[in-house]
């Protein structure tokens, strides 16, 4: 049998959505739906004064139309579910419709549920409000000021967090330092644009009283813990259906006012409702992410060794606290900021400050990216102090290979890594000495091109229930599976991760034919239904194949351990000297007898000419809830190459590298996939993406037309590599990879655009950096006209 | 504006069967597509026209259904992303898509393969830089384009006679 761990195999989700057969959340109809649409808040902040629905009642078509009074004391207020330890979180009112006040435009202050979704939107335009506009306040180092409009009475300075982190001393770094570098930088708000927008379809059984949600989730069992506790429609009388999902990017993982609403509405109406975002309403009201300000010092000797990094970030957190909203800026932020380097000496303190704009989340790398950003643009800036190449900075601090497991000053342990390995083949690949020539020659002749490399570990696999409950997370985030053999021999794996574009449904077949010795085909991936599959916690963080995937294997094990007592039985040999070669149960030494796993599953359902072993329990099949002992740690370093025109300020990137380490591969072409992806993402924020408030309030990139989205024209060709050092804790070895492209690349495209300009003087740009912001650089260096 | 005068009749062809509905003359093309022929495979992703999950062949050029009434397709011959496969099997290009990877989630790719469909009829021997331009109202968010591309490069090199479409 060929080796399928590891081989790129075909995605088996492709058949359905390459046809148009996949099955997303408006996809489903039922009869009698209805439409419910939601009148949103025009003002970032103010008060309601009147709110009269009647004539939109009197619409044609309508069926209903609430208000935030109506539904105040049927759906309770959504809470974050990371209260991070040692930071002290204020608590927001998140209603899912508004009462009284409205604190971001997008604000939902009434729900009109319709026949068809054209009679909602006509009725919308009837219901008759009053608003009395208050002062607002957008940015988040403003919002702090004293004076500053207040978004809740109960958040002294609009500071809903406050955290520190770090370890070593701090001062005595600072105090031995030859050279200091001081930055403040910008990690500009992003728009997710999970290609399908946000939506729920909910449909109430009189008969049963079971309530079904269709919809757009990441997480389904997390969203049906948080809705039957926030509506009160009980766990086991409610079903979440996500099977397709079209993208998510993080944006998919909180829990939100809308599909609460919706749930509340097919139970009051007693008629199935749906709704979906447009893409207007999915830019106002689905979390958004980034949005930092941070200020950087960093300590260093002229050697270019690093003494230590001190942070002070001012997070944006939005007109609410989100779900996962705290540890973002905090855990997975914070505690990464050692990168792959040796700096003995960290302290971090965060401000999250609410604002009159969309709530920021997780967006794909989630506080990985800010910190990843923070180090390699202040190593940068330290190779240019000091006049020494940047890779070789870089070099100098990593985390030697023999180190780990590794402690860093935040406290966390990196599991495995070899960063100089990354890091040479990247080099290698590029040509760094040649480019680094090249550059000195075309500099000569005046023309701009850079080189910036970006090394980058990030944390993933969340996580151990213990290390991340103690952060103040409200739930563990092991993973489960099901694993059953049916009694002809063919699987049914059910994960409670939830894939949305990431190709587990092919990736964990491969595990699992890998481990029970079936063939591919006969192994069939089942997830996103809460009454099909074991709780679960679902796909983010780049946890699925490390945690979920280590949960089938594992499950996988304990099978071959029945299967291996049967077989025994069946064949009567010892159980100690059966071994599972190429799918087949036999002695060890010897090829016949042997037992197909398809022969002993017949067996253990008592389908055999032999009776099961006495006292053996019927059946093949395990659930394994797999609770992580470390988290991961992949790595990798990336390599960008621009030309900066000089007459336009327009970057192009000529050549982009990227090294990664995620230990061992399971489908290489999934892998390359995700990086590509990864990469795309990031370099769009470095060059392009940036969501954008007027002093009032108002999203100005509101849609697609103004939202800079890349298209195949501006996206680049990337070349990927790779190295293996596997995860020693995790039982196949694997890391994560869905974020990895975007932590990496931003960082790496900055660095190549500033190192264009170094010889002018220019030390930092912010991202992101567009034509124009690049072209008003040369002209004030009077190299544009 | 009187509810009576908003209904019109439409007849069009879709994937080679007739269809007649009496719609408003509101609704657009994708919804229909989708509402009332049942056929979801053809996505809204903006309303904007800027992402093209929407994309069908119309009368034999690639349209973003978004941006079309109902109403003005009375009379048409569509394609949608239910009807290229033909007879079980998988038109080149969606097997180029499957076998590059040229699609994550999946919700943008029904846009992406009519839009490649129409593109390579146009242009049957495409350079990469070309094939970029050619997709550039189609927005996908998950694989950062590179296997889209490859894909299409893929298609256009098989060199099997595009089908004639109805």
């Amino acid at each position: 049998m060929s080796q399928v761990f590891g081989a790129s195999v075909k995605r088996r989700e492709d058949p359905r959505l390459i046809t148009g057969y996949g099955h997303f959340t408006e996809d489903m109809v039922l009869p009698k739906m209805a439409s419910a649409v939601f009148l949103r808040s025009p003002y970032a902040h103010a008060k309601i004064k009147r709110l009269n629905t009647e004539k939109a009642k009197a619409q044609p078509g309508v069926i209903a139309v609430f208000t935030g009074k109506d539904t105040e004391s049927k759906l309770a207020a959504i809470p974050t579910a990371w209260v991070v330890t040692g930071a002290e979180v204020k608590a927001t009112k998140y209603l899912p419709i508004a009462v009284d006040k409205v604190r971001y435009v997008g604000d939902p202050v009434a729900v009109v549920v319709a026949q068809s979704l054209g009679e909602a939107l006509d009725a919308l335009d009837h219901i008759e409000i009053d608003y009395e506009p208050l002062p607002s306040v957008i940015d988040q180092e403003k919002a702090m000021a004293q004076g500053a409009p207040l978004l809740y009475d109960d958040v002294p300075n609009n500071i809903a967090l406050h955290w520190k982190a770090g370890g070593g001393d701090i001062e005595k770094a600072f105090r031995e330092a030859e050279v200091t570098i001081k930055q403040r930088v910008v990690n500009q708000r992003l728009l997710p644009t999970a290609m399908e927008t946000r939506g729920a379809t909910a449909e109430y059984d009189i008969g049963s009283g079971q309530l079904t949600i269709w919809m757009t989730s990441q997480n389904p069992h997390v969203h049906r813990f948080l809705i039957s506790a926030l509506t009160g429609v009980p766990e086991h009388k409610l079903r979440i259906i996500a099977t397709d999902v079209g993208g998510g990017f993080g944006s998919k993982i909180p829990c939100y006012g809308p599909e609460l609403v919706v749930a509340w509405l097919a139970m009051k109406l007693q008629t199935p409702v749906r709704w979906t975002e447009d893409r207007s309403e999915n830019y106002l009201a689905t979390t958004h992410g980034r949005d930092h300000v941070d200020y950087i010092e960093l300590a260093a000797k002229r050697d270019g060794t690093i003494l230590g990094l001190k942070v002070t970030a001012y997070a944006n957190m939005g007109a609410w606290l989100s779900t996962a909203a705290p540890g973002v800026p905090t855990i997975l932020f914070g505690l990464m900021l050692s990168g792959p380097y040796k700096i003995r000496n960290i302290a971090c303190e965060v401000f999250g400050v609410l604002t009159n704009t969309t709530a920021v989340d997780a967006y794909r790398g989630a506080g990985r990216p800010e910190a990843t950003y923070i180090i390699e643009r202040s190593i940068d800036m330290l190779a240019r102090e000091i006049r020494m190449d940047p890779a070789e900075v870089r070099m100098k601090n990593f985390i030697p290979e023999n180190e780990f497991p590794a402690t860093v000053a935040t406290g966390l342990s990196y599991d495995s890594g070899n960063y100089f390995q990354t890091m040479t083949k990247a080099l290698e690949l590029v040509n760094y000495e040649d480019l680094r020539r090249e550059q000195a020659k075309l500099r000569a002749e005046g023309k701009l091109l850079g080189i910036g490399i970006s090394s980058y570990v990030e944390i993933c696999g969340l996580g151990p229930s213990s290390v991340v409950r103690a952060t103040g997370f409200g739930l563990g985030l092991w993973e489960s599976t099901t694993v059953r053999v049916h009694p002809l021999g063919k699987v049914t794996v059910f994960t409670g991760a939830s894939p949305h574009g990431q190709g587990e449904e092919t990736t964990f077949a491969q595990i699992v034919a890998q481990e029970l010795g079936v063939k591919f085909d006969d192994v069939e991936v089942i997830h996103g239904d809460t009454d099909r599959i074991p709780f679960g916690m679902g796909t983010y963080g780049s946890r699925t194949t490390p945690v979920a995937g280590a949960a089938i294997a594992v499950s996988c094990r304990k099978i071959v351990d029945k299967a291996k007592k049967i077989a025994a039985h069946l064949i009567e040999a010892r159980e100690e000297d059966i071994v599972l070669e190429d799918g087949k149960f036999h002695v060890r030494g010897s090829n016949e007898p042997s037992k197909t796993i398809a022969e002993v599953a017949y067996a253990a359902y008592g389908a055999g000419t032999k009776e099961l072993p006495t006292g053996m329990e019927p059946g093949l099949e395990n659930t394994t809830f797999y609770d992580p002992p470390n988290f991961v740690f992949p790595f990798g370093t990336h390599i960008c190459v621009v030309e900066v025109s000089r007459d336009t300020g327009e970057v192009k990137i000529r050549k982009y590298v990227a090294v990664d380490d995620c230990g061992k591969q399971i489908n290489p072409m999934i892998v390359e996939g995700q990086i590509h992806g990864g990469i795309t993402q990031g370099i769009s924020q470095a060059l392009w993406e940036e969501a954008v408030y007027d002093a009032d309030g108002n999203l100005l990139t509101a849609t697609l037309a103004d939202y800079a989205v890349p298209t195949a024209v501006e996206a680049p060709h990337y070349d990927l590599s790779q190295t293996v050092t596997p995860s020693p804790h995790n039982p196949i070895g694997v890391k994560g990879v869905g974020e990895a492209g975007t932590i990496a690349s931003a960082p790496a495209v900055v660095n190549a655009v500033v190192d264009a300009l170094s010889h002018l003087g220019v030390a930092h740009i912010d991202m992101p950096m567009r034509s124009d912001k690049i072209w008003a650089i040369l002209k004030s260096k009077g190299i544009a006209k | 504006m009187e509810k009576v005068s908003r209904l019109k009749h439409v007849r069009v062809r879709v994937n080679g069967k007739e269809y007649e509905d009496v719609i408003e003359s509101r609704m657009l093309l994708a919804h229909f597509i989708r509402e009332r022929l049942g056929m979801t495979g053809t996505h809204v992703g903006c309303d904007t026209t800027n992402c093209g999950a929407c994309t069908i062949i119309f009368n034999g050029r690639s349209v973003k259904s978004c941006s079309m009434f109902a109403v003005q397709a009375d009379g048409a011959e569509i394609l949608t992303i239910e009807g290229l496969a033909k007879d079980g099997k998988l038109h080149r290009i969606q097997e180029e898509f499957w076998n590059n990877h040229g699609l994550q989630c999946g919700f943008c790719t029904p846009g992406f393969i009519l839009q490649s469909y129409w593109f390579l009829k146009e242009n049957p021997n495409p350079t990469e830089e070309q094939v970029r331009q050619g997709i550039s109202g189609n927005l996908c968010r998950c694989t950062g384009y590179q296997n889209i591309v490859k894909a299409i490069l893929e298609a256009a090199k098989t060199r099997v006679e595009v089908p004639a479409m109805m």
